[in-house]
């Protein structure tokens, strides 16, 4: 922020913008707007993730014009707020696919059972083993789930909902970018087990990378990422007690 | 849009009330998630006032997370710290979750799609 610190106006304006809460809600939205932009130019390449983008460039930002996140978040919780009716909103994806989740209720249930469990308890599991502290284990816990779930979540275990916003988006490219390798390897060629298991494992980023490969890996892949939020929501906070108590 | 969102306001708090009163460790809104699931089978009205504002709130899914996300640099010596560590369960756990559902669905799933009659 050098150049805006040469005039005394310009250091003023700039001095109004940074402790102006429009500022930084307008910053936010563009830097995602541009962030998309770039993630459309390389084709949706899931390397190429808009949310790791964005909060990689404004955290460069806050960084280098020495604002606190307090500040920025004085903006940016407008948007913040949002997560909660944006969880509410995964009932109407959930009912509108409410078809196949009749006609495909067996599998779909226990695939769905064994992998909320599998997921909570191998990130738990792992964590462990690996001796990393409570707090990491609690915010690893949820990874699986959409943000705003595994946020709320990760709070109510005793985990930092901020480390696992990034956890669960670093989860969300990893599942991503491995599916395709992963289920060929392993022989799995039927869409609607290949799109549930990517939605379950990584949510929103993974349900986006089923909707490019195959439309009914998408629609199941949609249904698991609802589903799983709900299942983790509930189990989480059990399994990690389990595992860790 | 905007009777929507009032809805989709009201399941949240709903959920969150009923939550506390149970002592549920599940987060609020995921309980209104489950309530306004339900209803919304059994009452079309109410789906047919969420959908719009749910559609358009999912569509930006992505960005919603993105303040939060900015907080870790609040954590950053954590993350520094234990960054092979925290890599190495993700990326294990990810295909371990992902290989269980995929291989568990289609055991149990009766053989796909275009030839089912």
């Amino acid at each position: 922020m050098r150049d805006a610190m040469t005039g005394p106006v310009a250091a003023d304006f700039w001095v109004y913008l940074a402790t102006s809460p429009l500022f930084w809600l307008a910053l936010t939205l563009s830097v995602y707007l541009g962030a998309d932009r770039l993630s459309a130019l390389s084709g949706r390449n899931s390397l190429v993730n808009p949310v790791l983008i964005a909060i990689v460039a404004l955290g460069a930002v806050l960084i280098a014009t020495g604002t606190s996140y307090e500040t920025y978040f004085e903006g940016a919780q407008f948007v913040h707020v949002l997560l909660g009716p944006a969880t509410v909103a995964l009932a109407i994806p959930i009912v509108r696919h409410r078809g196949e989740i009749r006609r495909n209720l067996l599998p779909l249930v226990v695939a769905l059972l064994v992998g909320a469990v599998v997921g909570i308890a191998s990130a738990v599991g792992l964590a462990i083993a690996l001796g990393l502290d409570a707090a990491l284990v609690a915010s690893l816990a949820p990874k699986s789930v959409t943000a705003p779930i595994a946020m709320g979540v990760a709070r109510e275990i005793g985990g930092v909902p901020e480390l696992t916003a990034v956890l669960v988006i670093a989860t969300g490219i990893t599942g991503a970018a491995l599916v395709t390798p992963v289920l060929n390897l392993l022989r799995v060629r039927d869409w609607r087990a290949r799109g549930f298991a990517v939605g379950l494992a990584a949510h929103g980023i993974g349900t986006a990378r089923a909707l490019q490969v195959n439309p009914v890996a998408g629609t199941f892949a949609g249904l698991a990422m609802a589903l799983n939020g709900l299942v983790t929501a509930f189990a989480a906070p059990l399994v990690v007690a389990w595992l860790v108590g | 849009m905007l009777h929507g969102f009032v809805l989709i306001v009201v399941f949240q708090y709903a959920g969150e009330a009923a939550a506390r009163l149970a002592g549920l460790p599940t987060p609020g809104p995921v309980v209104g998630l489950a309530a306004l699931a339900l209803l919304a089978v059994a009452w079309p009205a109410l789906y047919r006032v969420a959908e719009p504002t749910a559609d358009a709130l999912l569509r930006h899914l992505s960005l919603l997370f993105i303040p939060a996300g900015v907080g870790v640099l609040q954590h950053l010596d954590l993350l520094r710290a234990e960054l092979a560590g925290l890599l190495a369960v993700l990326v294990l756990s990810t295909l371990i979750t992902m290989g269980v559902t995929a291989l568990v669905f289609a055991l149990l799933a009766r053989p796909a799609g275009e030839s089912a009659p």
